[in-house]
């Protein structure tokens, strides 16, 4: 663990290499990804405060938090058994198409959000191939709740899943045999064993998904239809601001959301900090 | 030999394959099966000429263009923000690894508004580099940025845990055998990440290729220059085209998925190398 | 007394709890385009209490905002739009076309189904420092011009159908002249917006550009908006009326059974008090009276119309628009004119 500590570290040329990579590497990241942040921030706070706090007491923006948070209650929990369930089945058994089943969880990281949209629109849009179904039966899925669910699963899906499995695969499966073969039954070996096991990772990636879940543009904003105060999920509240020359109004709605972007980062360091040997100890291949 | 046991001894085989795979059939192929569907209306001669258009020609170039040399960016500054937050102790450190998610947390409309105030000539860094005269908003350098800032996290997610695992006595080895660094670092270390690099590289680019809210406010959005090919599918919308939209959507769809299965096989492939005794 | 007084309340409570029950709530939903915002409020506001008052039920009036063309394609996908105010009356062809309104939709309501105008003309920064005047500025040597993408947005039609109606209507105009025109303007645009809102940000926020082609409407209040001082408004010698449609969606008012309050809705639209309302948000009034009254906002701009020049938006659009079109042959980033 201690090699870089030893004197052949400390030898000049190797410092100023590390300083150099340290350097490059620390710049790189704020011209990125910190610049952009305080941007929103100070856009945000170019009236003032008091001016910030009143557009997000509109009436506008509330609902569009209220229906942001509502499609992530939803979102979350779907993902979570479904990240928990594939999980299990692609580190646990071994059985054919297992290549392919990992490609099709990790797939919509990589679907253009337009086309994760488009698809919803094409199943249950007036035109697709359930549209005239459920107009006959007077059920809304796109321009409605459910779409923004749907779509928003849909760009959420792989987070846990993906966070799950390197780790479960670097776990292996002999505790929970263990527990088989000293007769626990499947859900007390999920609940004592599995579960303590992979919580960590498990929050992690329920972070994530959350956060994309409440900050998805793309997808959401083919099936929204935009009506105000109804179907507006936050990022699309920030759209229509900045469409209004309501630039601190769209920067505040913004930086509520980098806000939760950063709390959730704050949150998963925390977590690292205050359980970090427990983390490491089950960080993938660190066993 | 193993494996056949753990059908016996673990419960929920058929539950969690089969609950998985109606999930994904649901949320992920029924929609699909839909979009290659409405592909399906322009048929192959149309498809060709579609692709042999030099307006799309472009956009796909643009897309798989841009999110190539961004994805390259990323490997490479993704690789040395690993090496330094796992190798070094610095203060901020901590800070700085959150802040490496931060493109996954940020809504990608308001990360497009923020580059694109950052990068505009009258922004902070824009002005700057206007100066020089270099442009970046509205710029295929724009559209470049934009995709490193979506791609970034991917590469060091995936490098970070196998760099926190590598057997440093295989480098003291190869030092005390007069190795240089940059030798342990070629021979030794890289071969191990490899893989782990070539996984994030590809993840990033598969996100890259497809990204549209970020990209959009800072692109131009020029034809033959600056526009993406989402732009394009979204363009066909606009005017009723559902069959060409859903035909650009299955080819940029087609390569994404090639691109995945590959890097499923890679680290199934890497898992093997990596622990060649079990 | 104590009784009486009872008594009073008890017969005034029956009479509320009748005038509630009697009261219902029926609601609209309004899908109009991006520039709109601001006069909907206001209009909305006026149409509730107006019919409040007369017929003593609430209206909830939804409204939603986008692209036109975006817009349309979400009605047509089965957004349950009551009424649709759009940029173009192409737009609401394509959802006629689908069968969710009459096709002789245009002729239902009074001047083109258009109860407000606008023209295009030419943003410029405060104090006009490149000295744009007129449509031929704006192919001079150094000028930059800011419109939006015609492909993804109404605003950016108009724009493009103006300055081919200038082209095509000076001494010796011809097809091949307004061809040539058009195409050296695209020459002289950096960007373009997808829509017509994106495109104001772009030349007032980022400072890209000399010159913004923009509604007027969007000009006015993008002056009122960001400050008058940075902004100046030139009017061409000539420009195009633009007339944003409106239209009762017959397939979603038959089902929701809002056609009545729909109908008035439009109708009410023509009426003096909303005429003025629209003037207010700078769209140019078609009663005469209300046009007067803000005679001083307006310029007189010699205007032409679609009907005139293009035969109706259904030609135009596939002519110039529709992929392949004369856009594509000479917009940006297009061979140069043959």
């Amino acid at each position: 663990m201690n090699v870089m500590l030893r004197s052949r570290a400390s030898r000049w040329p190797q410092r100023l290499l590390r300083a150099t990579l340290t350097l490059v590497a620390v710049a790189f990241m704020l011209a990125f990804l910190l610049l952009p942040l305080a941007v929103v921030f100070a856009e945000a706070l170019a009236e003032g405060v008091q001016a910030l706090l009143s557009s997000l007491a509109r009436y506008e923006a509330l609902s569009s938090i209220r229906l942001t948070l509502i499609v992530a209650a939803i979102v979350v929990p779907l993902n979570i058994v479904f990240g928990v369930a594939a999980s299990w089945a692609m580190t646990r058994f071994e059985f054919r198409g297992k290549a392919l089943l990992g490609a099709l969880i990790d797939l919509p990281f990589s679907v253009s959000p337009v086309i994760a949209g488009l698809i919803y629109v094409l199943l249950f849009g007036a035109q697709g191939w359930f549209g005239p179904w459920l107009a006959a039966h007077d059920i809304r899925i796109i321009f409605a709740v459910p779409g923004l669910v749907l779509a928003s699963v849909f760009v959420t899906l792989p987070f846990v899943a993906r966070e799950l499995i390197p780790l479960m695969q670097a776990q292996g499966s002999e505790d929970e045999e263990a527990a088989r073969v000293l007769g626990a039954n499947g859900l007390q070996m999920f609940f004592r064993v599995t579960l303590p096991n992979i919580r960590w990772a498990l929050l992690y990636g329920v972070l994530l998904c959350n956060a994309r879940a409440m900050g998805e543009f793309g997808a959401v904003s083919v099936v929204s239809g935009h009506i105000r105060g109804l179907t507006t999920t936050m990022p699309l509240e920030v759209e229509m601001r900045y469409n209004e020359f309501d630039y601190t109004g769209a920067f505040a709605v913004a930086s509520l959301l980098a806000l939760l972007a950063l709390l959730t980062l704050a949150i998963k360091t925390l977590l690292e900090w205050r359980y970090g040997d427990d983390l490491a100890a089950h960080a993938p291949g660190g066993r | 030999m193993a494996l056949a046991k753990h059908h016996r001894v673990l419960p929920g085989f058929g539950l969690s394959l089969g609950y998985t795979l109606a999930f994904l059939g649901l949320i992920v192929l029924l929609p699909l099966a839909a979009l290659a569907w409405k592909a399906s209306g322009i048929g192959v001669a149309g498809l060709l000429d579609l692709l042999a258009a030099p307006r799309t020609q472009a956009a796909l170039k643009l897309s798989f263009g841009g999110a190539l040399a961004a994805s390259l960016i990323n490997a490479v500054f993704g690789l040395l923000v690993a090496w330094v937050l796992v190798r070094y102790r610095f203060p901020g450190r901590r800070l700085l690894d959150a802040l490496v998610d931060l493109p996954f947390a940020l809504p990608t409309a308001v990360a497009g508004i923020a580059l694109t105030a950052l990068y505009a000539p009258n922004g902070w860094l824009g002005g700057a580099f206007d100066a020089l005269g270099v442009r970046i908003a509205y710029t295929q350098l724009g559209v470049g940025v934009a995709m490193v800032f979506v791609g970034f996290p991917f590469v060091v997610r995936t490098l970070q845990p196998v760099l926190e695992s590598l057997d440093r006595e295989m480098e003291e080895a190869a030092e005390s055998l007069g190795a240089r660094r940059s030798q342990i670092f070629a021979r030794v270390i890289l071969p191990v990440l490899l893989p782990a690099l070539l996984t994030g590289f590809a993840l990033a680019l598969a996100r890259a290729v497809g990204e549209y809210g970020s990209v959009i406010f800072i692109a131009g959005n020029m034809p033959m220059r600056t526009e993406i090919t989402p732009l394009l599918i979204v363009q066909k919308l606009e005017q009723f085209d559902y069959p060409r939209a859903a035909a650009l959507g299955v080819v940029m769809l087609g390569f994404s998925f090639v691109m995945l299965v590959a890097l499923s096989l890679l680290q199934r492939w890497s898992r093997r190398w990596a622990e060649p005794s079990s | 007394m104590k009784v009486k007084a009872l008594l009073v309340l008890l017969v005034l409570s029956a009479m509320l709890a009748v005038g509630v029950a009697s009261a219902r709530t029926i609601t609209l939903l309004n899908v109009s385009y991006d520039p709109t915002r601001e006069l909907y409020q206001d209009l909305n506001r006026a149409f509730v209490a107006q019919w409040k008052a007369q017929h003593g039920d609430n209206v909830v009036i939804r409204m939603s905002h986008g692209g036109s063309g975006t817009q349309a394609r979400s009605v047509a996908d089965g957004l349950p739009a009551s009424v649709v105010t759009l940029a173009l009356a192409y737009d609401i062809d394509a959802i006629a076309d689908r069968g969710l309104l009459a096709k002789n939709w245009q002729q239902r309501l009074p001047d083109n189904a258009s109860p407000y105008t606008s023209t295009i003309v030419f943003l410029v920064r405060k104090g006009n420092p490149k000295q744009i005047r007129d449509w031929p500025d704006l192919i001079r040597p150094g000028v930059q011009v800011i419109t939006p993408n015609p492909k993804t947005s109404g605003g950016a039609r108009w724009n493009f159908l103006a300055a081919w109606g200038y082209a095509l209507q000076q001494p010796g105009g011809s097809e091949a002249r307004a061809r040539t025109f058009v195409h050296a303007l695209f020459q002289h645009v950096p960007v373009l917006d997808t829509g017509a809102r994106g495109a104001t940000n772009t030349f007032a926020q980022r400072g890209i550009g000399d010159v913004l082609l923009a509604w007027e409407s969007e000009a006015l209040l993008a002056q009122s908006k960001l400050g008058k001082d940075r902004f100046d408004i030139v009017v061409p010698s000539v420009s195009i009326l633009a007339e944003p449609p409106v239209a009762v969606v017959d397939a979603n008012v038959a089902k929701a059974g809002n056609r009545a309050v729909a109908e008035a809705y439009l109708e009410f639209l023509y009426t003096p008090r909303a005429q003025d309302i629209a003037a207010r948000h700078f769209y140019r009034p078609r009663l005469a009276q209300v046009t007067q009254k803000h005679a001083g906002q307006f310029p007189v701009v010699e205007t032409f119309t679609i009907a005139q020049l293009f035969g109706d938006w259904r030609k135009a659009q596939a002519k110039f628009f529709a992929d392949g079109g004369v856009f594509d042959q000479i917009g940006p980033g297009s061979q140069p004119a043959r």
